[in-house]
């Protein structure tokens, strides 16, 4: 017997999984190291919140769907800042972003 | 339900090898790391689905918590120490 509940649960879990896809195909086909971090931080981040809160919902009211939200919440938090840390460090140890070719005229110091 | 979970399984372990081309072939030090967290975080969501798949979520929900840590300290103190490496391309 599938409930109403259960439904909401596959979807969100999907979802989750298309993001989690969409982040590592990201990671493979963007030609920079700052755009690449641009596909972590932001697609597989949601991926990730997506499919936690979806078995949370599945798993109904109880601790462990509790402690399901606080690994949500700690994702959401550690995730961004770790890829944010990382292109930090990239910039400060001079790793210089990418351009088009034609639109090389700005000049940007870190 | 429960055949739904181990598909699922399967096609997150198929994506978990996307970002390990990066690892592999990254020009630059920053590139590898940034897969390697990629990789870490992926396998968070695995290890929940496969404690939903064996019915004991509330001992693998502690490994889940423990493996998120360890994943963020391990970034934050790798590029802690990137910082002072010059870059090569």
């Amino acid at each position: 017997m599938i409930e109403f509940r259960h439904i909401l649960a596959i979807a969100a879990i999907s979802a989750g999984v298309f993001f989690m896809f969409v982040g590592s195909l990201g990671i493979v086909r963007l030609p920079d190291f700052f755009s690449r971090t641009h596909a972590i931080g932001k697609s597989d981040t949601l991926g990730i919140m997506l499919v936690l809160g979806g078995l949370a919902l599945y798993l109904g009211v109880n601790v462990n769907s509790a402690k399901l939200l606080i690994a949500v919440v700690f994702v959401a938090l550690a995730n961004s800042t770790g890829s944010h840390a990382l292109a930090r460090a990239a910039l400060l140890s001079g790793l210089k972003p990418w351009f088009r070719k034609e639109s090389r005229g700005r000049e940007r110091t870190p | 339900m429960e055949q739904y979970f181990i598909y699922l399984s399967v096609v997150l372990s198929i994506i978990i090898f996307v970002p390990l081309y990066r690892v592999v072939r990254g020009p630059t030090l920053f590139d590898r790391m940034l897969g390697a967290s990629a990789i870490g975080s992926k396998t968070l969501v695995l290890i929940c689905i496969i404690g939903v798949v064996y019915g004991r979520i509330d001992m693998f929900i502690d490994i889940t918590l423990a493996y998120a840590v360890l994943n963020f300290v391990a970034v934050i103190a790798i590029s802690r120490y990137l910082r002072t490496v010059e870059a090569k391309e």
